[in-house]
């Protein structure tokens, strides 16, 4: 099982990138501003038309894949509730490429995300903490093999994103391959089984954190001096 | 069903026959001269002929503000409206008022204009923006082409003739006007029953509603040609008729959880029920003449609108 990019291109924002995400692992992709983060994680999951390479699961083209809906689940940056529908209604609509309401999905989602007693609350009287949840597990209905999430922690509180980071694990942990964009490093250096690093549209890097995060990188990629602190797992970088 | 479709179901079907019993004047089918032959012929073909229109209306307003995602939409907003109005217009500037087939024929043709030029312009890309934007530009060039007809009119009666009709009402309508519109509606409202699903999905905005396995584009064509043909049809034989598409909507979302696809068959079952009052009103009221069913809904419409503003800036909405 594995979702791949092949020598993906998309005009200045993505050059000939090819990676391949894993299942049962949290890769995350990290960057500066503008250097690509979000166009690789929406061409992987097949949401922008691409100048060149493809993307593919399990070998197969992504483009025009009938299983895509309901293999790659989705999480954009900034979350989106039109209309002010219940907990419960939004959750449900991670089934829509099911084409059905299945009981049993949506009530695992819930509850994996201590949603329970929410069920009947109203979309706009969520916190942004509580929002993000109910979001998430909109995405965990739909039984995605794939998790791509752009962003999730940027509206989240210390705790919130802990929290958040702890769902993302324990997905993985099911089995899935989990794909984020963070833009803390910390985090993604702490939480990430592997990063890859974007610049100008280019991967630079494709490793595990203490590899793909270096300070050598971050100065060369950011632009910044910067020195890890504390010990492997509860890592602070602090600059220098 | 949910309890907003059963809810507007049941005050439809209290309605529809005190409304075929009123009028100027009362019918009382025991008592009253050709009872039979009036409601028969004049009240039961205005009847359908109000639920037709008001059905179309509504259910093209839910689905309307399902894809913009806005309350505010109308499905005026797209420029269908104003194509079919402008049809019509030029089948009046022509005189061919006396024919009955020739101003919906027109209209109609108004209405298929439109939608070509909205469809050439945004139905490709599929984006909402440009699309928002195609309809207003196809209203305001179509609103522009009826005022001008309006002022090169040749003659003073072709132009009272257009002004009356630009204010919708079904005045005079028959069962002609019922055979001519009610196919056309009932396929448009099946078309944008089919989007629900989509409509639903986008409440997470685009991107989302494409990674849910929704085709944009093929949504954008089922709503083009559902709104084109229960709005065109409404137009063709009833006139501009505002605000049905946009307050109904406001009426029926309080009693269902607020999803898009859960509002298009309530919404067409209380836009009916309210083309049906209002019309019934519109005949009962002591007026010299008739007052303009579009005018009147009108009437109605904007302070609802206003109150709606309101409310929404006061964040209750």
């Amino acid at each position: 099982m594995t979702l791949a990019a092949k020598n993906v291109s998309l005009g200045e924002r993505l050059r000939d990138i090819s990676c391949a995400l894993r299942p049962g692992e949290i890769t995350t992709i990290c960057g500066p501003n503008g250097a690509g983060k979000s166009s690789l994680l929406q061409a992987l999951a097949s949401l922008l038309p691409l100048d060149g390479g493809e993307v593919t699961l399990d070998g197969e083209a992504l483009a025009g894949h009938a299983q895509r809906a309901k293999r790659i689940g989705y999480l954009p940056q900034a979350p989106e509730i039109a209309w002010d529908v219940t907990v419960r209604s939004l959750v449900e609509l991670g089934r829509i490429p099911h084409r059905d309401v299945a009981r049993g999905p949506v009530e695992a989602a819930i509850a994996a995300l201590d949603l329970t007693a929410f069920e009947q609350r109203r979309a706009q009287t969520l916190s942004g903490g509580e929002q993000a949840r109910v979001l998430l597990a909109r995405v965990l209905a739909g039984e995605p093999e794939w998790i791509l999430a752009d962003e999730p922690l940027a509206a989240l509180d210390l705790s919130h994103q802990h929290a958040l980071i702890g769902h993302l694990r324990a997905s993985a942990g099911e089995g899935r391959g989990v794909l984020v964009v963070f833009h803390d490093l910390a985090m993604a250096r702490n939480h990430a089984d592997r990063v890859l690093v974007l610049n100008q549209g280019r991967l630079v890097a494709d490793a595990v954190p203490s590899e793909a995060l270096s300070v050598e990188r971050i100065r060369e990629v950011w632009g910044v001096e910067t020195q890890w602190l504390g010990e492997e797992g509860k890592r602070a970088l602090a600059s220098v | 069903m949910n309890r907003a479709t059963l809810t507007f179901a049941l005050l439809l079907l209290l309605a529809l026959p005190l409304s075929l019993l009123a009028g100027r004047v009362w019918i009382d089918p025991a008592s009253t001269p050709n009872a039979a032959l009036i409601l028969s012929e004049l009240r039961l073909p205005r009847a359908v002929l109000a639920l037709v229109v008001g059905g179309g209306l509504g259910a093209a307003g839910a689905a309307m503000q399902g894809y913009l995602r806005n309350p505010l939409a109308d499905p005026g907003l797209f420029g269908i409206a104003p194509g079919a109005a402008l049809g019509a217009v030029v089948a009046l500037w022509f005189g061919y008022a006396a024919s009955a087939w020739l101003l919906p024929l027109f209209a109609l043709v108004g209405a298929g204009g439109a939608m070509a030029l909205l469809a050439a312009i945004a139905g490709r890309t599929g984006g909402i923006a440009l699309f928002t934007l195609a309809g207003l530009m196809v209203a305001s060039l179509a609103g522009a082409l009826t005022a001008l007809a309006i002022s090169m009119a040749p003659n003073a009666f072709a132009m009272s003739e257009i002004v009356l009709w630009l204010n919708g009402a079904l005045t005079d309508r028959s069962w002609r006007e019922v055979w001519l519109a009610a196919p056309l509606v009932a396929l448009g409202v099946a078309m944008l029953w089919r989007t629900g699903r989509s409509l639903d999905a986008l409440t997470l905005g685009e991107p989302v509603a494409r990674s849910l396995g929704i085709d944009t584009s093929r949504l954008l064509w089922l709503l083009i040609l559902g709104i084109g043909l229960t709005v065109g049809a409404s137009v063709a034989v009833a006139g501009i008729i505002g605000f049905v598409g946009l307050i109904v909507p406001h009426l029926v979302r309080p009693l269902t959880d607020r999803r898009p696809s859960q509002l298009i068959v309530p919404s067409a079952l209380a836009g009916a029920l309210l083309v049906l009052v209002a019309d019934s009103l519109v005949r009962v009221l002591p007026l010299v003449t008739e007052l303009r069913l579009g005018i009147a809904l009108s009437l109605l419409g904007a302070p609802f609108f206003l109150w709606l503003l309101i409310r929404m800036r006061s964040g209750l909405a």
